[in-house]
């Protein structure tokens, strides 16, 4: 009996830590890609959407939440079908399960939220030539499991919404004194209009690059 | 809506690089030579120009009659694909000269966002056939003259003393927010939306 009960417990432990082990692997997927190779900052992929949409917050959060989605629904399909899809014709492949993607985004935003719909106009088009889909597919999604590619493209996606909501929250509070489009820094606040056009866009996403890189301790110099 | 207006907007009042954003990956990663950022140019108003022309009918010849219009994304992207393929075969057999120059950028144009948003812009302004031809053939040249200006500036930068962390692409975003201020002088010179 107690020899039954025993052997019942050590199940559980290797059980245990079998599981410790998988949320391990899984956290360190996650963060490595939500943190240590953040899509914008140390990749430097897809910052054209991180320019044109972030002069509001609500569209930030429309963005990121559409690139998250789209890119969790290509990596895993991606995923699925690393096996089948000849080498040859991978990138045309990818490019379409990637654009099938975006439409459900873009009809979803249609639908439910046209006025953010409207105000990003032809930049929910663009996700599917956002680089970080694409780059994560070819480089993580085309040789890993569905699951841990699921934990990525999740990493992935949650680094760039923050990217955007931090870049996003500077200018629109600069530019327009406001926060998600509520008013906050009073009447006598003069709105820094530089700030919700080009040169603002470019100039804060500068130096949040540079905070973020001086914070992350081991930094290699690309490009 | 005038062609000279379009064209000359397309330049520099609504630069496609600095206005709208567009083609950003290649404009801070090929943009470290002179050289090589006029191959991409190259490359980018060439593929830009012919895939307008493509892309135009088969919005309104194919899709519109069908009234499929939601499929144009996939249906974009698959001949922008399909065209970058076939412009390098036709360049490797036929222009060789022309090949040495854009060979290596061609692949790497697919999935430049600049060629794909010109064709959504070009739809969501409703252009006539000869004026999105016009548009694809400005903003290319436009986008040329803005990586070019910004490759310019950084093989300057060489000589300059950049704080570790703000190197490579820090310092070129700062860089273009400097450009695109400049750029912001010409408004009021005529525009489009």
């Amino acid at each position: 009996m107690s020899n039954h009960l025993e052997k019942n417990s050590r199940k559980n432990k290797k059980k245990k830590i079998k599981l410790k082990f998988m949320f391990m692997h899984y956290n360190r997927i996650f963060f490595n890609t939500l943190w240590n190779d953040n899509p914008i900052c140390r990749m430097v992929l897809g910052i054209c959407s991180a320019l044109a949409v972030t002069n509001r917050l609500s569209n930030a959060v429309a963005m990121g939440l559409g690139v998250t989605f789209a890119m969790v629904v290509s990596s895993v399909s991606i995923s699925l079908i690393r096996n089948v899809v000849p080498r040859r014709v991978r990138m045309i492949v990818y490019m379409i399960v990637i654009s099938t993607a975006v439409i459900l985004v873009d009809r979803y935003l249609k639908a439910f939220f046209p006025d953010i719909s409207e105000a990003m106009g032809a930049y929910v088009g663009l996700i599917i030539t956002n680089c970080i889909i694409m780059g994560r597919a070819e480089s993580f999604a085309s040789l890993n499991k569905p699951v841990d590619s699921l934990i990525d493209a999740l990493g992935a996606g949650c680094g760039y919404t923050f990217a955007l909501l931090v870049i996003a929250f500077v200018r629109e509070l600069l530019g327009f004194g406001s926060l998600f489009n509520i008013r906050v820094l009073g009447p006598d606040w003069t709105s820094w209009v530089i700030m919700i056009m080009a040169p603002g866009a470019f100039l804060v996403l500068g130096v949040f690059i540079w905070i973020v890189r001086s914070l992350q301790k081991s930094y290699d110099q690309t490009a | 809506m005038n062609l000279f207006v379009i064209f000359f907007a397309t330049l520099f009042t609504h630069n496609i690089a600095l206005t709208y954003f567009l083609g950003m990956c290649p404009f801070i990663s090929i943009s470290r030579s002179i050289k090589t950022a006029w191959g991409m140019g190259l490359a980018v108003i060439f593929v830009m120009t012919i895939t307008a022309a493509v892309n135009w009918p088969i919005y309104y010849k194919i899709l519109v009659p069908l009234k499929v219009e939601f499929l144009y994304y996939v249906l974009f992207i698959i001949t922008i694909a399909a065209l970058v393929q076939f412009v390098e075969m036709v360049t490797e057999r036929f222009l060789p000269v022309l090949q040495v120059t854009l060979g290596v950028f061609l692949p790497l144009i697919t999935v430049n966002c600049a060629i794909l948003g010109l064709s959504l812009f070009m739809i969501l302004r409703k252009y006539s056939y000869v004026q999105s031809i016009v548009y694809a053939f400005g903003s290319g040249v436009g986008w040329t003259i803005a990586i070019i200006a910004i490759s310019g500036l950084r093989s300057k930068l060489i000589f300059a003393d950049v704080p570790q962390a703000l190197k490579g692409p820090g310092i070129t975003m700062i860089i273009a927010s400097i450009m695109a201020l400049a750029f912001m002088g010409f408004t009021g010179m005529g525009g489009i939306q």
